[in-house]
């Protein structure tokens, strides 16, 4: 590292501190609002009416609410372990390797993240629809649209956000120690295993990270390649706009947002417990 | 990649893609036929039920005693408008079996060839219905394709603390500057975001039809709605109900089940009314359809079959406050229900269902556009 630190002085000090509060303000605000109304007991979203923890019961016995959030859960897990795979198995090949059509992988890599999300929904819809057809006439199988058609959707559109974050690590690091474990006999899965992988473990846990919020976010995709018996949360909690949003969807994101939150604690303690070990 | 290699991978990409489209293509017809020839007798079940609804549209109990009768299981999903059903509907494999759309979609849908037409030996409770629903709606004259699930109407929800008990009943309150000043309704009133609703209401409120396809009357109306943009609140489809009770408008246009719900929870439900302007208003309909390609379109009958039941019927209606097209099931409608003119306006006579102005549809549009400005 040949960074050279400097303290802030004076008014641009003043000046970083207050953006800082206000972005951080502007970060959290809302979810503080969101979560102090989720236990509102009044049936406006948006207005105050005493203590209550109406909502999370209702939650709790509501079997539609909890069908959903469990189709959200098991797309996002399966969606993420393959994306992570796949993503990263990605990242590596381009980095490190040259093949024929390289350029052409890369590029095409990164277009899940720069098409639309409406334009690649229709496209996944027009391909699970035609493309089940084919597989069950050719094969004679009776393949239809669910989870299994969401969770595909999920995992194609997550690989390229794992690589590329896979990739951003991948890029800044020196490749000195590979190379010192080569020289030292170390076969190539060795070295994968006890250099190169721990070093771009943060990567790869940053990038699960964000295909599992990915994959519990999603609206738009999810609706249109969604069959029978698999609505994930967001997208039931979307339907039910047309009859009014009541603070029960208030305490469902509250609950989504917590369990988000241990994740990312339980990540950090990895990282902590990992790096205090070595 | 060397540009050999390339065009390699464009034409078999391009010649993949050709015969996934002619596969897609031979079996959709096979589909269609399959559909068109199995017959199912009335009751039978050829596996469980995929059911593509509106949120909170249906009385899960009617769903459990479904599933005892029958012996089958009912995966019910939920769509938030037509126009989110309707792509997934016509892409086709997309594996529902029965679906809820409203009027004008089910024009939409028998032109596109997404629906089945209903085997009507399969369903003896279609009798039920009563005569004015049982054929000759706009969107389906002979009932081919569709069966009612429920109805309603189009009117006007209202904050009495703000207009008075006396207000009067019209579409004046919002198109007529001199009522809307007296019932203190400046700025405090919200429109369907929506080109057939909002100019409908107008072209009602000028006595004509709201499925005219005339020209000079369509301006009328666009110039109607365009002047009651200048103090209006806002242009609002999802939220009107809970902005009303919330007290940010006092007079809101919107569909009568919503406002029902909504004013059943709020602090002072007689504070509310909801009504359809005497010079006539919008009624629309939910339907029954089983889709062309159902995996089990005869569980699909079956269902339909058993919602049209008189007790069924009158528990969907009981359970979710629309109005029930099923002319046996009003001894078992709860009398508050029934003689809530909420929910059942007495006078029906001036109430239009929204038909499929076909390309005159443009024109709606466009009109509402330039009055929203």
């Amino acid at each position: 590292m040949t960074a050279t630190t400097a303290r802030p002085r004076g008014v641009t000090r003043f000046a970083l501190t207050i953006n800082a509060v206000l972005v951080f303000v502007f970060f959290y605000a809302p979810i503080a609002i969101l979560t102090l109304f989720s236990f509102s007991d009044d049936r406006l979203v948006g207005r105050w009416g005493g203590f209550t923890l109406g909502w999370y019961r209702d939650f709790a016995a509501n079997d539609e609410v909890q069908d959903a959030l469990w189709v959200s859960v098991r797309v996002a897990i399966v969606s993420t372990i393959v994306s992570v795979v796949l993503g990263t198995l990605a990242a590596l090949a381009l980095e490190r390797f040259r093949f024929r059509g390289q350029r052409v992988f890369d590029a095409v890599l990164y277009l899940p993240i720069i098409i639309p999300d409406v334009t690649m929904a229709v496209m996944m819809l027009l391909f699970f629809a035609q493309g089940i057809d084919l597989v069950n006439d050719m094969f004679g199988t009776s393949f239809r649209k669910g989870v299994g058609t969401v969770t595909l959707s999920h995992i194609a559109f997550n690989i390229s956000f794992v690589s590329v974050v896979v990739r951003a690590r991948l890029a800044g690091m020196s490749q000195v120690l590979e190379e010192a474990a080569l020289d030292l006999y170390a076969s190539r899965w060795k070295t994968f295993r006890h250099i190169t992988l721990p070093q771009i473990m943060p990567g790869i846990v940053g990038g699960a990270l964000l295909a599992l919020t990915l994959s519990l976010d999603d609206v738009v995709i999810t609706q249109f390649v969604a069959g029978p018996g698999s609505t994930t949360l967001p997208v039931y909690v979307f339907s039910l706009i047309r009859k009014g949003v009541t603070p029960l969807i208030n305490a469902v994101s509250v609950v989504m947002l917590v369990a988000s939150i241990i994740l990312v604690l339980l990540s950090l303690l990895a990282d902590r417990v990992r790096t205090s070990g070595s | 990649m060397n540009p050999r290699t390339l065009l390699r991978l464009l034409a078999g990409l391009v010649s993949l893609t050709l015969v996934a489209a002619a596969c897609g293509d031979d079996s959709d017809g096979a589909d269609g036929g399959d559909g068109g020839g199995t017959t199912c007798e009335v009751g039978e079940v050829d596996g469980d039920l995929a059911l593509y609804n509106w949120a909170e549209y249906l009385d899960p109990d009617l769903v459990t005693a479904f599933e005892e009768e029958f012996g089958v299981s009912v995966v019910e999903d939920t769509y938030d408008s037509n126009e989110a059903m309707q792509p997934i509907i016509s892409a086709g494999n997309s594996g529902y079996d029965l679906i809820v759309p409203s009027d004008y979609m089910v024009s939409i849908l028998i032109e596109s060839g997404d629906l089945m037409a209903i085997q009507k030996d399969a369903v003896p409770n279609l009798a039920n219905l009563l005569p004015e629903f049982a054929s000759g709606l706009p969107f389906d004259p002979d009932a081919t394709y569709s069966a009612p699930y429920q109805w309603g109407t189009t009117g006007f929800g209202v904050d009495l603390a703000v207009t008075g008990d006396d207000v009067p009943q019209t579409w004046g309150l919002v198109f007529d500057p001199a009522l809307r000043e007296q019932y203190g309704l400046n700025g405090a009133f919200t429109l369907l975001n929506d080109p057939r609703e909002t100019l409908g209401a107008a072209l009602k409120y000028l006595g004509y039809s709201l499925n005219t396809t005339s020209d000079e009357e369509l301006a009328e109306a666009k110039a109607l709605v365009s002047e009651a943009a200048g103090s209006i609140a806002a242009f609002d489809s999802d939220q009107y109900d809970e902005l009303l009770v919330s007290g940010n408008s006092a007079l809101a246009h919107g569909f009568s089940g919503n406002f029902l719900t909504q004013f059943g929870g709020a602090d002072n439900p007689d504070q509310y009314t909801y009504f359809v302007p005497e010079e006539g208003g919008t009624r629309w309909v939910d339907n029954m359809a089983v889709v062309v390609d159902a995996p089990h379109p005869c569980t699909a009958h079956a269902f339909m079959n058993f919602l049209l039941d008189a007790e069924n019927g009158a528990a969907l209606t009981n359970w979710n406050y629309y109005a029930s097209p099923n002319e046996a099931a009003q001894p078992f409608i709860d009398a508050e229900v029934l003689e809530d003119p909420i929910v059942y306006p007495e006078d029906t006579s001036q109430l239009e269902f929204i038909s499929d102005t076909g390309d005159f549809e443009i024109n709606f549009s466009d009109a509402f556009i330039e009055a929203v400005g």
